[in-house]
């Protein structure tokens, strides 16, 4: 826990994401990022007079999704709410979000070892999009009526970093769940804080401050870091922090009062009576947590138990996709180590853009780390080899006997070489002997490029030691 | 040609069908008295002759080939709150002047798919704000039946053109009475539906959870063919569910058995002439068989102040979106968008609908919400449960439904006494039941209605009474 000036400081986030559903949460309208504007809107997301909105089920099959993934109660009942407000990107001057009868409430999701709280899920609709240009003002409604989640935490984050990490979890799980992409640059994962202070050991909450539409991990950071130290030099200074919705400067990463939340505006919510209340049975929210794949905390354990380091796991359980291929592929290797080595290492290289795609069947890459732990070959023919499965398409076990790519372990054979080396390399053989210790390595490299690197090199390298002292 | 500005849809329906007129010539007709009529009525906002011609030729086609449809090239008008592609939908509002729909009503779609022909689109208050059809921001219609009286509202327009023989049927939209006092005052059949049995998909909504759109007609009869036409669930409002369907003995005749209650509740006074009329209903459905008694429903005391705060209050979120940004007129010269709202939303809302919103939006604000919004929901609740007590002793109840006959254009300034005039009509829309209004009898030489409301989905109820009733009425 860190602590400036005797504060402790006291984090609470409210999470949107867009969820990747077909059409529209309340119309059959694509939800396709990037679209011309105006292309992908009808009557009913236009709020035209006389149009009614159909709740999208797949969009509730996904909250309710997001729910479970986070130990959330899933309601039986729940109930849409019109949250109404006048702005230009709102074409019904009301959002339809749920208020009193969230779908799902209650969860937690653990952070560096410690429960978040998840108060509530809910479902609601996403605004069109403003862009100010020279005395005008341009306005986009595809993204009107897209479906979000929004994901409200418990006042339970203390650092910068845990609220980070929370955003970074919770990414993951909707990711896994296959829910949302969560593009933060695209604005399908947004971030309100809401952040106060309270002298450490203090069991009361403070004022606190919310700061709008972070789109990046770097600006929640920054803007909790920011807006903590501001509030505690307030007070410390003996001001008062102030209720009220502030905005992150991404230029100078400082926050800057936007409005004070008591002029703020009245929402006058009140039950949409366009959509009936949802019933849910015990039945449909089971058939739902059937669905449920294994998920990004469970899978880290696992292959945490399999040795793996710490800094591997994270890598290989960031992406659904990265972390099933090694799952298939581990079954039955020899050496899992190897194994994510040559996943991380070659095998993201080549993999492009988001999300990985791997052309390989897993058993090929297993056979590469089958070959290298029966030391069959050596490292470096390793990495070369699943390289080759990806960019050629080649079976291992075949190439490795085909290109006698085995490894050279005979003592008798490699001595063979080594004086081979040596015999060309008299003066660079001088130099070490006289002193120049350091060049032998480079002789070390000379011998393994004579066995086209496919020498045993601990063997190797010992052999040329003893070579070098007769 | 038939006398066709008093003959009801069925007969019109028969006459086609014996090749008495085709559906050409009813069309003909249908406009013929519509420019015959409107300078006085002033019934219509919108006439769409060429439409209607084109319509017409087609029914005639499908007529030829046998057509079943009794609606089949039948002249009718809409509420000009019901969206019809292509064809101005104003809701009689300055707001809307101008704003052509991209797409059509539910209800309106069935009639056309019946073969049903659109002449007019129909006058009304403003977003059906109003009990007589003054708060048009285009002109006020007159009643037929007494030109220098109101028509009623809000569904003034289609009462008035049906009534004055500019068509055969029309269809209008009720939140808290305005297809049945209109019919009461124009002297004709009107029905407010069980909420979710007429698809609202296309209806401009004003209280989501009250609007139900009906038909006004001459006879029982026509009203049940309408309703069957245009009723039923529709995927494009999830709270269109429920399914209706004439039962066989419908019009059998016989209300023997039936116990129809008389709601009683402080507030319900009547004009004399009115009061003299239901007790002539009732004494003849009681000739007729039927148990007449007196249900005491206080909770209805609370009705029409309740229904005043929640429609108006989804009233003032409903008409939020009218802010000159995307369709309908904008005001000159605003700097920015709050501007933009608020010299549109003064300009081309008229005082009743700036009213309404001015109510709707200070009772669900924060620290008034739970003295009105919330206390409101709590009364339309008990008025609810007050209608499941009586029905589990009544088959159904029969009231006046408006208080007073049809009164004079320009009388009533005051919306307060305005409002008034709904006690008998508003407690059915907060149940969520069925209400028809139909003639029964004089009052001052004027028409005087009677509500009969049933318990949900008790529509075929009601046309088997009102049936009876009109019979022995006429």
């Amino acid at each position: 826990m860190s602590l400036y000036r005797g504060f402790e400081t006291v984090i609470g986030l409210e999470i949107h994401a867009e969820l990747a559903c077909e059409s529209k949460v309340f119309c059959t309208c694509r939800t396709a990022f990037g679209a011309a504007p105006n292309t992908q809107i009808c009557p009913i997301c236009l709020g035209l007079p006389g149009t009614l909105p159909r709740l999208n089920r797949q969009a509730v099959e996904f909250a309710v999704l997001a729910g479970l993934a986070t130990g959330c109660t899933v309601a039986e009942f729940s109930r849409m709410d019109r949250k109404n407000y006048f702005y230009p990107d709102l074409p019904k001057a009301y959002q339809i979000s749920e208020d009193t009868y969230p779908l799902c409430r209650e969860g937690s999701v653990e952070v560096f070892g410690r429960p978040i709280g998840i108060e509530r899920i809910h479902l609601e609709e996403d605004a069109g999009k403003l862009s100010h240009g020279k005395g005008v003002t341009l306005i986009d409604y595809n993204r009107c009526g897209v479906p979000l989640i929004e994901i409200v935490t418990a006042p339970d984050l203390r650092t910068a970093g845990e609220a980070h990490e929370l955003v970074a979890e919770l990414r993951r799980i909707l990711r896994y769940l296959g829910i949302s992409d969560c593009r933060m640059q695209e604005g399908s994962l947004r971030c309100d804080v809401n952040v106060s202070v309270r002298p450490a050991g203090s069991d009361s909450l403070g004022v606190r401050t919310e700061i709008k539409n972070l789109n990046s991990f770097q600006f929640i950071e920054k803007a909790i870091a920011f807006e903590s130290r501001r509030q505690i030099d307030l007070i410390c200074d003996g001001g008062t922090v102030r209720r009220e919705t502030r905005r992150f400067d991404e230029v100078t990463g400082s926050t800057h009062s936007l409005r004070d939340k008591e002029s703020a505006a009245d929402y006058r919510f009140f039950p949409e009576p366009d959509i009936p209340p949802l019933r849910l049975t015990g039945a449909d929210i089971s058939a739902l947590a059937a669905r449920l794949p294994e998920l990004p905390a469970a899978l880290r354990a696992r292959f945490a138990a399999l040795g793996l380091p710490e800094a591997d796991i994270r890598q290989l359980t960031e992406d659904r996709a990265l972390a099933d291929y090694f799952d298939a592929a581990a079954e039955g290797c020899e050496n899992v180590k190897t194994l994510a080595n040559l996943l991380l290492s070659e095998f993201l290289r080549l993999a492009e853009g988001e999300g990985f795609a791997c052309p390989v069947p897993p058993e090929r890459l297993r056979a590469v780390a089958n070959l290298a732990a029966a030391g069959s070959i050596n490292a470096s023919t390793a990495k070369r080899l699943a390289a080759r499965t990806w960019l050629e398409g080649i079976d291992p076990e075949e190439t490795v006997s085909r290109e006698g790519l085995a490894q050279i372990t005979q003592p008798e054979a490699l001595l063979c070489g080594i004086r081979e080396v040596f015999g060309e390399n008299q003066a660079l053989i001088s130099q070490i002997r006289s002193g120049k210790t350091a060049a032998a390595k480079a002789l070390v490299g000379k011998c393994m490029a004579h066995f086209s690197g496919r020498a045993e090199p601990r063997l190797l390298t010992r052999l040329v030691e003893e070579e070098l002292q007769k | 040609m038939t006398d066709f500005p008093n003959s009801d849809l069925l007969s019109l329906a028969a006459g086609l069908r014996r090749r008495d007129f085709s559906a050409a010539e009813l069309c003909e007709a249908a406009l013929a008295e519509i420019s015959r009529r409107e300078e006085t009525l002033r019934a219509c906002i919108t006439v769409t002759a060429d439409a209607a011609r084109a319509a017409a030729k087609a029914a005639d086609a499908r007529l030829a080939a046998g057509d079943a449809s009794p609606l089949c090239g039948i002249p009718f008008g809409l509420k000009d709150n019901i969206c019809t592609a292509g064809i101005p939908t104003t809701c009689a509002s300055r707001m809307l002047s101008g704003y052509i729909p991209p797409y059509s009503a539910t209800a309106a779609e069935r009639l056309c798919a019946a073969g049903a022909v659109l002449c007019a689109k129909c006058n009304m208050d403003e977003f059906s704000m109003g009990s007589s059809t003054e708060n048009s921001a285009f002109y006020p219609t007159r009643n037929p039946r007494d030109p220098s009286r109101t028509p009623g509202g809000s569904s003034g327009g289609p009462a008035a053109a049906v009534a004055g023989g500019e068509l055969p049927f029309a269809l209008g939209s009720d939140t808290g009475g305005s297809i049945r006092q209109p019919a009461a005052f124009c002297g004709l059949v009107g029905m407010k539906p069980t909420y979710g049995t007429v698809s609202r998909h296309g209806l401009v909504a004003f209280a989501s959870s009250l609007d139900q759109i009906g038909p006004l007609s001459r006879t029982v009869r026509d009203n049940a063919a309408v309703l069957a036409a245009i009723s039923g669930p529709d995927g494009m409002d999830a709270t269109a569910v429920r399914a209706f369907s004439l039962p066989e003995d419908t019009f059998c005749g016989d209300v023997r058995g039936l116990v129809i209650g008389l709601p009683r509740f402080a507030g319900c006074e009547v004009q004399p002439g009115v009061a003299a009329c239901m007790d002539a209903a009732a004494d003849r459905l009681s000739a007729c068989g039927a148990h007449i008694c007196e249900v005491q429903m206080p909770a209805l005391t609370d009705a029409l102040p309740a229904y005043y705060i929640l429609s108006s209050a989804e009233a003032s979120s409903n008409l939020a979106r009218y802010d000159g940004v995307r369709y309908g007129l904008r005001a000159d010269g605003a700097d920015c968008y709050e501007t933009l709202y608020s010299t549109t939303r003064s300009a081309f809302f008229g005082a009743e609908v700036r009213r309404r919103i001015l109510l709707g939006t200070f009772s669900l604000s924060a620290g008034h919400r739970e003295a009105f919004y919330l206390r409101a929901k709590q009364a339309a609740g008990r008025v609810r449960a007050a209608f499941h007590e009586a029905f589990s002793a009544c088959d159904l109840l029969l009231s006046p439904t408006a208080p007073t006959v049809a009164f004079p254009l320009g009388e009533t300034a005051d919306p307060v006494a305005m409002y008034r005039g709904d006690l008998f009509t508003v407690p059915a829309s907060l149940a969520g039941i069925p209400a028809l209004s139909l003639p029964c009898g004089r009052a001052d030489g004027l028409p005087v209605g009677a509500q009969l409301m049933a318990p949900e989905g008790g529509e075929g109820l009601l046309y088997r009474v009102a049936a009876l009733l009109e019979e022995v009425c006429a």
